[in-house]
């Protein structure tokens, strides 16, 4: 059942793509980029790799280079030292396991539960539907700032503080994942398919597993990786319950880094370097999922 | 609830939704078991969409709404970080306090322009970007994964980053400005550097983020809306500025929203732009936005009470902005 239903339903996003992405080129056609657009493209390009590219270099430096002009433009001896010492004394071990966990919970948690939450939303028929898919979409808007200091009151009375879990759990439901599946599966999951599965007499958990599931497996990858993504960069929430020497996150590692008297310059580098490196080579493997994911989720948006 | 169920199901019920049509003549027991079949059909298709949205908004309630509602309870007490569980009841005392202080304006102040100084330059190179992106382009995908690289560097890292170049007497900043004839600027102490420099950091990570999102609705702009504007005669200035800016307002709009949000929160750059100085974003608190200001009173100084009458206060800016836009797009698409 689940090989014959995925070839259309996994055609359909393939060819609506295919279709968007050639209006797109009639509608360039006429405008070949020039040597102009180009050269404002590789500089924009060259801003957002310098800062990135820079912080190797002053990884790879020590502290006494640093603290001298002109600045260094190119790597140095000391990359491995730097990183290594920063490993240590950031206790950068525990804190990308943590991450790992805390990340990985909420990305899979968010993409399962705004899958079925989202072909509810998008699928079937029920009281409310309209008012409480607003709601959603209402909540995207509110800022989290406004719910930490009673969170962090919970956290307290839970004896949770510097545990693992605090962070886990107000990060288990996503708006936006709820909203992204939905749009996605109104135009990916054909009714029709639905139902003659109803007709063959299955229940709403099977609709789910053996068609809705295989049918916004592209989203839910997107949708995975975002998650990841936005969790493994979180910064307030972690950093208001997690300690450094405790049970740090990678951003809460990091942003011990900076703090102390005499702060080495080149170690502070050499902590920001390994904690980006990992989401940049997610970046460097899936980007073009990446920004798939991103505009199609805009387009609707 | 399956009691309740079972009392007010109507007892025929199997014509309704029954998997396949009834053979000729049903024994009684067949057709009780078919009764029952149906029964259990019609509560599946009634309840499961609820069981299927439950967890996102249990989870939602529970870590969501209530806090937010919480918090209003909780701006209306005296409570302290050392025992977050002991509140007493203050009125309105907390609101009066952060208002008699000229801290929260500044930092309202402070979020305001940064705000600015971050969004705007932010969304309209982003616009550049996107139009440059939409032309028949070599190695296109390359060019958009780049321009997102900056949005995968967390806020912690990407601060630390331009705390180094923009350091007053070693900084890359510092050093590239000389050339053209600028002395020294102090990026930390300063107040309108230091504001700058927080807002490019947000610049630098969100710019191409904003630019995706541009490019796929002009990816969306139909064709033929450019063919007749061509037969018209229309230049590509015109274009953009006839055809491109009015398809993309619905887009420009959410952006802004988006990026309103995200500026009143800003909390991670000033903090970790000067690390030393902490919450208090700055020597003279000469970058200290709303967020830290919140912080600092929640966390530094211990009253959570009056971080949540902070945090409420924050939200009902929000709202009011929210309202602004709301009313302005509406002119915006009535006059058009």
């Amino acid at each position: 059942m689940t090989t014959t239903l995925t070839t259309p339903v996994g055609s359909a996003p393939t060819e609506s793509r295919r279709t968007r992405r050639s209006k797109a080129r009639r509608a360039g056609g006429t405008l070949h980029a020039g040597p102009v657009a180009y050269a404002i493209l590789i500089l924009f390009s060259i801003g957002s790799l310098f800062p990135l590219v820079w912080t190797a270099i002053a990884a790879s430096r020590n502290n006494n280079r640093l603290a001298q002009t002109p600045p260094p433009f190119w790597f140095g001896g000391n990359l491995f030292h730097n990183m290594n010492v920063a490993w240590n004394e950031a206790n950068l071990g525990k804190a990308f396991i943590n991450t790992t966990i805390v990340a990985g919970t909420s990305a899979l948690t968010v993409v399962f539960l705004s899958t079925i939450a989202g072909f509810a939303f998008a699928k079937l028929r029920f009281k409310g539907r309209n008012i409480l898919m607003l709601m959603v979409i209402g909540t995207m808007m509110v800022p989290p700032q406004l719910s930490v200091i009673p969170l962090y009151m919970m956290v307290a009375k839970l004896n949770w503080a510097d545990q693992l879990q605090a962070v886990i759990f107000p990060s288990l439901v996503s708006a936006f994942g709820v909203f992204f599946m939905r749009q996605y599966l109104l135009q990916a999951l054909p009714d029709e398919l639905i139902e003659a599965a109803r007709v063959d007499g299955a229940s709403s958990w099977r609709v789910v597993w053996h068609i809705v599931f295989p049918a916004a497996r592209p989203a839910m990858a997107v949708l995975g990786m975002l998650m990841f993504v936005q969790s493994w960069n979180d910064f307030l929430w972690p950093f208001l319950v997690l300690t450094q020497n405790g049970n740090p996150t990678v951003q809460v590692a990091l942003a011990g880094l900076g703090r102390g008297y005499t702060p080495d310059q080149s170690l502070i580098m050499g902590g920001a370097l390994l904690g980006t490196l990992p989401l940049l080579l997610v970046f460097a493997i899936f980007g073009k999922q990446i920004v798939g994911g991103i505009m199609q989720g805009a387009v609707k948006g | 609830m399956a009691t309740r169920h079972d009392i007010a199901a109507p007892p025929a019920k199997e014509g309704g939704a029954a998997p396949a049509r009834p053979p000729a003549a049903p024994t009684e027991a067949e057709r009780r078991r078919r009764a029952r079949l149906s029964r259990r059909w019609q509560r599946d298709l009634k309840w499961s969409p609820y069981g299927f949205i439950s967890p996102f908004f249990l989870l939602f309630v529970a870590f969501g709404l209530f806090p937010l509602i919480y918090t209003a309870w909780a701006s209306l007490h005296t409570v302290e970080l050392t025992a977050p569980n002991d509140m007493q009841w203050a009125g309105l005392h907390n609101y009066t306090r952060i208002f008699d202080d000229e801290f929260f304006w500044n930092a309202a102040r402070n979020t305001l322009t940064i705000g600015i100084i971050s969004t705007v330059p932010q969304l309209a190179m982003a616009m550049g970007l996107a139009h440059i992106l939409n032309y028949k382009l070599r190695a296109s995908t390359f060019y958009r994964v780049i321009m997102l690289a900056p949005y995968a560097t967390s806020i912690a890292a990407a601060s630390l980053v331009f705390v180094l170049l923009f350091g007053r007497d070693y900084g890359m900043i510092n050093w590239a400005l000389h050339y053209v004839g600028v002395g020294k600027i102090d990026w930390q102490n300063d107040k309108w550097p230091s504001q700058i420099a927080v807002s490019t950091i947000i610049i630098w990570r969100w710019t191409g983020y904003n630019a995706l999102i541009y490019l796929a609705a002009m990816q969306a702009i139909p064709t033929e809306l450019y063919e007749s504007a061509a037969l018209d005669g229309a230049s590509r200035w015109r274009q953009f500025v006839h055809v491109t800016l009015p398809q993309l307002r619905p887009t420009i709009l959410f952006t802004c929203v988006v990026s309103t949000i995200g500026a009143s929160q800003v909390f991670g750059e000033p903090l970790i732009f000067d690390a030393n100085k902490g919450a208090s974003g700055g020597a003279e608190h000469q970058f200290q936005t709303l967020g830290l200001y919140l912080y600092e009173q929640g966390w530094v100084n211990m009253h959570l009470g009056r971080a949540s009458a902070i945090a409420w206060t924050m939200f009902l800016i929000l709202i009011v902005i929210g309202i602004v836009n709301y009313v302005i797009s509406r002119r915006l698409r009535a006059s058009s």
